[in-house]
């Protein structure tokens, strides 16, 4: 099964949802994107095609083998890896959100815990990294960093504190 | 009594107490049993048969309170350095502290990096800095013998307690 076949059966079930497909190319020539191809989901509606993605047996992605996010100073943008045992597939899922609005530091997205258990652990790291709160999530504390870090560190604005436990964070260099 | 007499030049050696204390303490290093990257993979391979760092008389323990050294070998992380400082009060005096490779001396590769602590003499006193990435075996050997020899320059029994307070 084809990007694009998956795009329509997506597109016929969730026929009032606005599906976006985009098909990206690596090297990318001028005027394409680069990168993996891709299907953008609405945040709202992100469970409800996850969920038929999983159980339906024309699709069947059992796996959920990546989940992470990217920084793009205008949006965030939440990547969704997804792989099908059954049918040897691979699909990748996008969920933007819009951070233009500064007084808006979380933004949200609903979990998929529910739907393939390793998100746990996976939205975690997100949140650890992103600040990106999963709404629903059992369990959202940071995973890696200490539970006292302030911050999210993969975050374009991010600005390194001083100092950590009376540790101070920078080193005067000597070739100076 | 005139058979003992004739034998004390063979039995009895006269010494300085400071020189008997510092070998007894150069000669039986024991450092703890601590690796935290990839420095460890070498810090062991010095510990193995080839190197042998036990020719020296330094093993590894496996507790802080039996270790008279520790060799911080790897990138030393925020979350980390809280513990490590923790182990380093739990030896006992009198200890030492090797920094190993790049990362330990001030965070290496990792210097840009938000979690990586720009070397590991901001929480701990360290007396031996050895550069490499990762040093070879032979570098840290060099660099406990180099804290042999410092340790046989101290003077011990005459250490003031602001010294001993540092």
């Amino acid at each position: 099964m084809t990007l694009e076949e998956i795009f329509k059966e997506l597109q016929k079930q969730f026929s009032t949802v606005p599906l976006e497909l985009v098909v990206a190319k690596l090297p990318a020539a001028a005027g394409e994107v680069a990168g993996d191809s891709h299907i953008i989901v609405p945040a709202d509606k992100l469970i409800e095609i996850c969920r038929l993605l999983k159980v339906s047996d024309l699709f069947f992605f059992d796996c959920l083998s990546n989940l992470t996010a990217v920084d793009w100073k205008d949006r965030l943008e939440v990547v969704y890896h997804l792989f099908s045992y059954r049918h040897r597939q691979h699909l990748e899922l996008k969920v933007k959100l819009p951070v233009d609005n500064p007084t808006v530091l979380h933004p949200t997205v609903p979990t998929v815990e529910s739907i393939w258990k390793v998100a746990n652990w996976l939205e975690r790291e997100v949140f650890d990294l992103f600040g990106i709160i999963f709404e629903g999530h059992s369990d959202l504390r940071r995973i890696m960093l200490p539970d006292d870090w302030v911050g999210y560190p993969l975050r374009k604005d991010y600005k390194e504190e001083e100092d950590y436990h009376g540790i101070t964070t920078t080193r005067p260099k000597l070739l100076q | 009594m005139m058979t003992l007499k004739n034998q004390l030049p063979s039995n009895i050696i006269t010494t300085k107490v400071d020189q008997v204390l510092n070998w007894s303490r150069a000669s039986s290093l024991w450092y703890l049993l601590f690796g935290l990257a990839c420095c460890a993979i070498e810090l062991m391979q010095t510990g193995g048969p080839q190197s042998d760092m036990e020719r020296f008389g330094s093993v590894f323990r496996s507790t802080p309170r039996q270790s008279d050294l520790i060799i911080i070998a790897g990138t030393l992380t925020y979350k980390m350095a809280l513990r490590t400082k923790l182990l380093y009060e739990q030896m006992p005096e009198p200890k030492y502290v090797i920094s190993m490779g790049s990362c330990a001396n001030c965070g290496g590769l990792f210097q840009p990096a938000y979690s990586v602590v720009k070397g590991v003499d901001k929480i701990i006193p360290v007396d031996i800095y050895i550069p490499g990435c990762p040093p070879r075996p032979e570098a840290l050997t060099e660099g406990l013998i180099k804290l042999q020899e410092k340790i046989k320059r101290e003077k011990f029994l005459v250490r003031s307690t602001q010294q001993v307070a540092a």
